[in-house]
């Protein structure tokens, strides 16, 4: 895994358990809060990027605020292969079907979400979920959906009757967290993208 | 892609929400406009009550659970997640709080004890419990009562920050010293455990990792940007602002300007630009013109 740096959006949210796995794999981190860290004066400083889980509405207020959020969207959609897990899905996202007021997002990812698609904390719940890449272990938390997707998009999970995994090129979207189970299989798809 | 396996209220659920707030700000508020304004502000989460700690200091009497209209109106007005009091030890206040579907509850000092001896056993619940603690043995202690995340108390309703500052420093300093201890002398792990009044597992897990096995965030006389910087400077996983945003001059702008002086707590120069033109901060009372009968900081054990 030399030589490739993974960068981890870091506004706000669960940062910390990506960075232990992607370092329990080998692989080198570094976190993303200004447009400078994704961006240096040799072009791109990362060679793929995962958007973590959290409040997406406080991400993408803080992803406009600090400038992040264009040159983020322009690398994703440039090719940058990039990893979102739940709020992160959501800012992948071409459209949200329920936001908070003001809510965007990159628009990088061919599909429409829908936020906390499986009810309140109450309802979190620790899943195994069969998926195209084989089974994992992950957990649901305040989960979003995939209401609809465009032709370019492959769907890799389903959770009640709900897409919750989904691949476009070299983005992947994920309704769940597997970092917090230390399930490894979409990291290192996410690798295989480099 | 056939069928899944599904388990709710596990220990990982619990502390993954937790997780997922981390390095965000809760804010009190006490109707759905409030609410409202906290999330357009960026706030990762609301604490619904009927009076912030600053009138419930004033007012005085016995404070209890909110009014289930007032937490659903506020459940019902926003979309991020609802947090809502519990007195301590009043499983049943928990229990209503639970069906009414918020997303954390707060065992809090706040409000009036129901209990002066036992705390809820938070393990039979579904939903998370956040407790407060003004030192490593007390977090350890609500940890143990199944607590899925711990925030230290500091002296709630006064916008004086420094007990959060003596509480965020008490705990950081004694997992250093449980550490030092497992470095050098590890069999004295055992008498740090009973000193700590904590199961010796829990204190070993502690000295390993060198951090709580769950989220710790700062509550309590947090009023201003700067306040909140350093609270994570300190070591803070995120910040609870109470009576700090709605009873300064303009919430939405003190509200707007803590969120973002807690996303880059390490950089002085965004720190400084969010603290300019914020208008008044709360006004504030000194903790050592409290009269120990009325610090909320001492209810708990």
């Amino acid at each position: 895994m030399s030589g490739r740096t993974v960068g981890i959006v870091a506004l706000q949210g669960g940062v910390r358990e990506h960075v232990d796995l992607l370092a329990g794999m080998g692989v080198a981190t570094t976190l993303l809060r200004r447009p400078e860290d994704l961006i240096g004066p040799d072009g791109l400083r990362v060679d793929a990027v995962v958007l973590p889980g959290g409040e997406s509405s406080t991400i993408d207020r803080l992803l406009r605020l600090f400038g992040l959020g264009e040159p983020l969207g322009q690398a994703i959609a440039s090719g940058l292969p990039a990893l979102g897990t739940c709020a992160g899905l959501i800012q992948l996202s071409s459209g949200i079907a329920d936001p908070a007021p003001g809510q965007g997002s990159l628009g990088v990812l061919d599909v429409t979400v829908h936020r906390n698609a499986f009810g309140r904390q109450v309802d979190s719940a620790e899943v195994t979920l069969p998926t195209a890449w084989g089974e994992a272990r992950v957990a649901f938390i305040r989960a979003p959906s995939v209401e609809s997707h465009g032709p370019g998009v492959e769907v890799i999970a389903r959770y009640r009757d709900a897409v919750v995994g989904v691949v476009q090129g070299a983005i992947i979207g994920l309704a769940f967290h597997p970092e917090l189970c230390g399930e490894t299989l979409f990291h290192e798809r996410l690798l295989r993208f480099v | 892609m056939t069928t899944s396996t599904t388990t709710t209220g596990t220990r990982l659920v619990k502390r993954g929400l937790a997780d997922m707030l981390k390095g965000g700000v809760i804010m009190d508020v006490v109707d759905a406009e409030q609410a409202r304004i906290a999330e357009d502000a960026g706030a990762i989460a609301v604490m619904a009550l009927e009076r912030v700690p600053a009138d419930i200091r004033a007012q005085g009497g016995v404070a209890r659970m909110s009014d289930p209209d007032l937490i659903q109106g506020i459940i019902d007005a926003v979309s991020i997640p609802v947090m809502a009091k519990a007195r301590i030890g009043h499983f049943v206040e928990a229990q209503i709080l639970q069906h009414l579907g918020v997303d954390y509850i707060d065992e809090s000092e706040v409000l009036s004890p129901a209990d002066y001896v036992n705390h809820i056993d938070k393990h039979g619940f579904t939903v998370p419990f956040v407790c407060g603690a003004t030192n490593l043995g007390e977090a350890l202690r609500r940890i143990t009562e199944g607590a899925a995340m711990i925030r230290s108390k500091g002296e709630a309703g006064t916008g004086d920050v420094s007990e959060a500052t003596k509480h965020i420093r008490t705990i950081r300093r004694e997992i250093a010293g449980l550490q030092a201890t497992l470095a050098s002398n590890p069999d004295e792990l055992y008498v740090a455990a009973k000193e700590l009044r904590a199961p010796y597992e829990l204190v070993r897990e502690v000295a390993e990792r060198g951090e709580l096995p769950v989220v710790l965030f700062v509550a309590g006389g947090v009023a201003t940007p700067a306040d909140a910087a350093m609270m994570m400077q300190l070591g803070a996983d995120g910040v609870f602002v109470g009576s700090g945003i709605f009873k300064s001059g303009d919430p939405a702008a003190r509200a707007a300007a803590i969120v973002k002086a807690t996303a880059l707590y390490n950089d002085p120069a965004t720190i400084t630009e969010v603290s300019r033109g914020l208008g008044e901060a709360m006004v504030g009372i000194n903790v050592a013109d409290l009269a120990a009968p009325h610090r909320l900081a001492e209810r708990g054990w």
